[in-house]
């Protein structure tokens, strides 16, 4: 369920964000903006992914941090918006 | 301008000395292709590249030796002021035997000894072998236009106008360090003296060196200072103001019009240039020649706003158009000359834009480099001032909306929440008291780069900080400056002189014989900009306030009124095409292992990324060019691996 969610989020972070490196620390409630790990370019690759994923529409006013900006954030939000996605992974 | 070369010590020997001088004026044959001259005395020896631009007969050849013999010099730059201090030397009885400049600093020297230098307005770097004293002087102009390098090799003391001279003697081995590269992929510039070479210092800005008994000693003859926050001094109107700055601007750009072979002038189609054109173009009777680069991605490109100053000012422009390639192509030239990693491609088409004003026959050029330093012009001084607005109301939804204002040219800002763009900006998390805190933006988004350093130079490294560096250099009065003040002082200090002159400035001219002069640099107008209350240089967010209403009267209102744009051009995006095998070689797999700097599958990933789709991202264009370049400095100049160059120095 949402774990399965948090790794494809962790993985998508760690190809597309950290080029591979799995030996960076990336708790699931560690800040992606305070430890550089996005940018506002990044952010907006973040929405495209979770868009085309999980086909969920990301509002504009949805675009913030309490929703973006950690693996667990992330997570919760995917779930809140998409429930059937979370039972197709679970 | 030129290029000096020069040894003081006793470990030369004098049937070698001839030969060594002459291949490190070979280095930098570029920087004087009208002449070359060399002098080797006892215990002393200096070489010259000669552009002549002041005195074109023999007599302003050099080296030089004074009328009885005992002091010679070695002299790259210009002295704009050197009119007046002859007619100041004459005056208190010396005789000259030549209209040249170089005469004047050395009458100069030997009149007033080492204060001889806080006479000079210009742009230089000197070296006087002072026989009576038996010592070496070097000197560096007070900006940092004039680059001066040095290294002690054997006990003895070697400089040199560029890196790649002093690589001519043996045992001065180029070996990138590493500390160096982290502060160019912190800061975008090494912290004077500090080089991208191991072992090789600078001489840094407004510096004065003496070399005695094989020991060399400097410290600084000129500093920038801003008046105390506290100290509200300032009692003339702003219309006063202006007309003084006018006064002087006028003034730094009359003397800097002094050769004896015809100057032109840049234009990019802001306003500094164009202010620069302007006044240049009052001063020029027969009429002056303008350059500017264009850029075929619209999104760089400043040609109209060109095209509609030099009508309006009635000079002769001439234009080069960039498109990707051109960029890929001449890159690994540009490093060459630039001698340090870099993270811009920005200076690349200025490279070209030399080559053009060369081609037309003219070897001096003004620019408008300067002023954003000094009146307050950069984004980062705005968004600073917002960022500490939005601090002060950390729950306000429309405060961080004015981020989306100042970078209207960076699409993905113009998307953001306003709770993103406070993060972005650390508006509720960076330290408000913090001596970089105007910095930290750009700070966080550069050094993202550094996750792609191997593991090697991350051990090397340590926990070294470059910002925390930066922040111990500062000088004790700093606290006490208005924090705009602080933030000028950053950027002149440090980006200035270790970025904007060097690799994008004198390093890309010079590799074409170009000598570029900047009004906006007088010594004179930095110290009376400086005293300027800051409101009058930043008003609201209206950027280089004072300045544009001193100059209003010269251009266009659609120039004079315009926002700054700044100066960008394409970054990894010039790469994605074909590129020449120099590049391609320096980023293959088997030279990123062998370099042992990067980490070879984070930068394949990278590599393969940008060939994928255009990268959009800050760090992610930054650590691109960051790493092509240093990749290119290494195949350059050094095939040394890492782990051999971070060994602990002997």
């Amino acid at each position: 369920m949402t774990d399965a969610v948090k790794t494809e989020i962790r993985s998508f972070i760690v190809e597309n964000f950290l080029f591979g490196d799995t030996d960076r620390p990336l708790d699931d409630d560690m800040s992606l903006i305070e430890n550089d790990v996005v940018d506002s370019t990044g952010i907006l690759e973040l929405v495209s992914f979770l868009e085309e994923r999980y086909g969920i529409a990301v509002a504009d006013a949805d675009i913030v941090p309490a929703n973006l900006d950690s693996i667990a954030r992330i997570a919760a939000y995917v779930a809140h918006k998409a429930p059937g996605e979370q039972r197709l992974a679970g | 301008m030129c290029g000096i070369v020069g040894y003081a010590g006793t470990s030369v020997r004098s049937e070698e000395a001839g030969d060594l001088l002459r291949r490190m004026c070979g280095a930098v044959a570029h920087r004087g292709p009208d002449g070359e001259g060399i002098h080797v005395g006892t215990g002393f020896g200096l070489g010259h590249r000669r552009l002549a631009v002041v005195d074109l007969s023999r007599n302003g050849a050099q080296p030089m030796a004074s009328s009885d013999g005992t002091a010679w010099i070695s002299y790259n730059g210009e002295i704009f002021n050197h009119l007046e201090l002859r007619a100041l030397l004459e005056e208190r009885g010396c005789r000259f035997r030549s209209t040249s400049d170089t005469e004047v600093v050395l009458q100069l020297y030997l009149e007033f000894g080492l204060d001889f230098v806080s006479h000079l307005n210009g742009d230089f770097a000197l070296a006087i072998w002072d026989e009576r004293q038996r010592r070496l002087v070097l000197a560096r102009d007070r900006m940092g236009v004039r680059p001066l390098f040095h290294a002690m090799r054997g006990g003895t003391f070697f400089f040199a106008s560029e890196v790649k001279a002093l690589l001519e003697v043996p045992g001065i081995d180029p070996e990138i360090d590493p500390v160096a590269l982290d502060q160019i992929f912190t800061l975008w510039a090494p912290i004077a003296p500090r080089t991208a070479f191991r072992n090789v210092s600078e001489l840094p800005p407004g510096h004065l060196m003496v070399v005695e008994n094989g020991a060399a000693r400097s410290w600084p003859y000129w500093s920038l200072e801003f008046p105390e926050e506290s100290a509200n001094a300032e009692t003339r109107s702003e219309a006063r103001i202006a007309a003084e700055l006018r006064h002087l601007l006028e003034d730094a750009t009359r003397i800097r019009l002094r050769a004896d072979v015809e100057v032109g002038s840049f234009l990019s189609g802001g306003l500094d240039s164009s202010v620069a054109s302007a006044l240049a173009a009052r001063l020029a009777p027969a009429g002056l020649r303008t350059f500017g680069v264009g850029f075929d991605d619209p999104a760089f490109d400043e040609s109209a706003f060109q095209e509609r100053m030099a009508a309006a000012l009635g000079t002769r422009h001439h234009s080069i158009r960039c498109g990707a390639g051109n960029i890929a192509s001449v890159f690994p030239e540009v490093v060459r000359h630039a001698e340090q990693p870099i993270l811009r491609t920005a200076p690349a088409p200025l490279y070209l834009l030399s080559g053009l004003v060369r081609s037309t026959g003219l070897k001096v050029v003004l620019t408008g480099e300067g002023a954003d330093e000094i009146f307050a012009g950069y984004d980062l001084f705005k968004e600073a001032k917002v960022r500490r607005f939005c601090a002060r109301q950390p729950n306000s939804a429309i405060r961080p909306l004015l981020f989306r204002r100042l970078y209207p040219y960076l699409g993905s800002l113009q998307q953001q929440t306003p709770q993103y763009l406070a993060t972005f900006f650390g508006t509720d998390t960076d330290a408000l008291d913090d001596p970089l805190y105007p910095l930290r933006p750009r700070v966080r988004a550069t050094a993202g780069a550094k996750m792609f350093f191997s593991g090697d130079l991350k051990a090397a490294l340590g926990g070294y900080d470059a910002a925390e560096d930066l922040a111990a250099s500062l000088p004790a009065a700093f606290g006490r400056w208005h924090p705009q003040h602080q933030a000028q002082y950053i950027e002149t200090r440090l980006l200035l002189p270790g970025y904007l002159l060097s690799a994008q400035g004198d390093r890309m001219a010079m590799a074409h014989g170009v000598e570029t002069r900047f009004p906006f640099l007088d010594h004179r107008l930095v110290e009376f900009a400086a005293r300027i209350p800051p409101r009058l240089k930043l008003r609201g967010l209206r950027e280089k306030h004072i300045l544009r209403t001193a100059t209003a009267d010269l251009l266009p209102a659609e120039i004079a009124e315009r926002p700054k744009q700044p100066y960008r051009a394409p970054e990894s995006a010039s790469f994605r095409v074909e590129t020449p095998g120099a590049v391609a070689e320096a980023i293959s797999p088997h030279a990123v292992e062998d370099a042992g700097l990067f980490d070879p599958e984070a930068t394949r990933r990278l590599l393969e990324k940008q060939r994928r789709t255009p990268l959009a991202s800050f760090r992610d264009n930054a650590a691109f060019i960051g790493i092509l370049s240093t990749q290119l400095w290494t195949r350059e100049f050094s095939a040394r691996r890492i782990r051999d160059a971070v060994q602990p120095a002997a």
